[in-house]
């Protein structure tokens, strides 16, 4: 492989799953798909929405509903199933914790994380990427806007 | 004051945010959508409302149709002396794409802009076409705040002269999770949001019990809440909306109205129930102002300003609004 490649490529793209780290990947996505249909976004926020995944929504929204969802609470590009979001404030009343959760703003998708582990992401830092001149101010997580320094697990 | 602990601006950014501070009821409508190349489509729309609304919202791609781009729109209407609100949705554009036709819009003279996450693809004439979302409406909000007060781009890169907008969204109070509306309000304002457009506003008790917890919260001080009104024209275009524009909480007494109305009477039935929910909606002191929609009835906007006794609209009130001198004198207001 030519040494210039790797050179260029960004710190935050996630490297590819190899060893304990695609164990990890293998066991997350496994059991977060069987129990939450899980997109695998690499960026979990499953705590703040009730433990909902949002990408299950066919906009990827992740700050609440559209303003189509059917009077009866079902989705308005899937009409016969219900509302990703509609779940979403239902389940997160019935959270014993993180309830104001739904109250923050989250960030945008971190569309490089995609189909990589949050696990692994959460204990790199990698899922606290944040675009340089998002604002956090009231946010969940109290981040300046300086892009966090990324570690790698060791293979 | 507004959400992030920021003092508002000493000059407002548009005609309407000045209307807006100065107490005035607004009114605002929408550019019928135009599929044509020729200018004339959008300026012959645009000398029939000038003088009964006080801005006109170019919409983006509505119902998921491809139409003249909003920028376009808005750029031709602020020429023609009608100051444009440009509507942003996410469907359409990622981040880099919107950030751009923002930058575009504001060069081209559009101050109001409102972000949205837009209708499905799946709800339009190309449902085939690839649904971006990239980022949703409190991200989008987010980001053209950014680039207003930061002036920069969202990855942090300057901009040479950032734009100066008046930041609004849109906010469905009809569509569940209804106890959940309010507080997604107070997040687009804490997002940048500093004016709401409502959906269309027909079921006036859900309306009612939305806008007191509205003010509960204490989100009336930083944003401006202006309330959606449509103009049926007939029962079939009532039906329509209850039955195949989702979100849309269209009570069974007003289809019910409208049939019984017979056919060549149905147009003036939905203009008189128009007129009954204006007037209805301007009793709520925390609504400050109304959204006209219709579908190709632009003459029936300007007869619900001028009967519900709206006229004469206020004369615009900054520096930033359409020249006065670009109106023509055989289309100035009547």
């Amino acid at each position: 492989m030519r040494s210039d490649v790797e050179e260029r490529r960004p710190p935050q793209v996630a490297p590819q799953p190899k060893g304990f780290r695609k164990a990890l990947l293998l066991i997350e996505r496994s059991s977060k798909e069987a129990v939450f249909d899980c997109r695998m976004c690499g960026q979990c926020i499953l705590h703040s929405t009730g433990m909902t995944c949002p990408m299950r929504c066919p906009k990827n929204l992740r700050n609440g509903p559209c303003g189509g969802v059917l009077q009866n609470g079902n989705c308005e590009v899937y009409p016969d199933r219900p509302c990703v979001w509609v779940q979403a404030w239902e389940r997160s009343r019935k959270m014993p914790v993180w309830r104001d959760h739904m109250e923050h703003v989250n960030r945008p998708v971190d569309w490089r994380l995609g189909g990589s582990s949050s696990w692994e992401n959460l204990l790199t830092h990698r899922d606290q990427h944040v675009p340089t001149a998002w604002s956090e101010a009231g946010d969940v997580v109290d981040l300046t806007g300086e892009p966090p320094d990324v570690v790698y697990l060791e293979e | 004051m507004t959400a992030d602990g920021k003092t508002p601006p000493i000059q407002p950014r548009s005609n309407l945010e000045a209307l807006l501070r100065a107490g005035e009821f607004v009114v605002t409508s929408e550019l019928q959508t135009t599929d044509g190349a020729d200018p004339v489509s959008v300026t012959e729309l645009a000398d029939m409302l000038r003088g009964s609304v006080d801005a006109v919202n170019c919409t983006d791609n509505s119902a998921a149709h491809p139409h003249l781009s909003a920028v376009a729109a808005a750029h031709l209407l602020a020429d023609r002396g009608v100051e444009p609100v440009v509507q942003f949705a996410c469907r359409d554009r990622n981040r880099l794409s919107l950030q751009a036709d923002l930058l575009g819009a504001a060069a081209l003279g559009a101050r109001n802009v409102v972000c949205m996450t837009g209708d499905d693809v799946t709800a339009g004439d190309h449902p085939e076409a690839k649904p971006v979302y990239d980022l949703d409406s409190t991200h989008l909000l987010r980001v053209a705040r950014a680039m207003r007060d930061d002036g920069t781009y969202v990855s942090g890169r300057a901009l040479s002269s950032p734009p100066s907008f008046f930041i609004g969204a849109v906010e469905n109070p009809f569509a569940p999770p209804l106890d959940f509306r309010p507080m997604r309000l107070g997040k687009k304002i804490e997002a940048g949001a500093e004016f709401i457009q409502t959906q269309i506003v027909f079921n006036l008790p859900r309306f009612r019990t939305f806008m007191a917890r509205v003010e509960e919260l204490g989100l009336l001080d930083h944003v401006s809440v202006i309330a959606g009104i449509f103009i049926p024209r007939s029962a079939a275009s009532a039906r329509y909306l209850r039955d195949q524009v989702p979100g849309i909480d269209v009570p069974e007494e007003i289809v019910s109205r409208m049939e019984a109305a017979p056919k060549e009477r149905q147009a003036e039935e939905g203009l008189q129930i128009c007129l009954e929910l204006v007037e209805q909606v301007r009793g709520i002191s925390s609504v400050s102002g109304i959204h006209l929609m219709s579908i190709k009835q632009e003459t029936a906007i300007v007869r619900v300003v001028r009967e519900s006794g709206l006229l004469p609209r206020p004369l615009p009130r900054t520096s930033n609004a359409p020249a006065a001198e670009a109106v023509a004198p055989s289309v100035a207001r009547s």
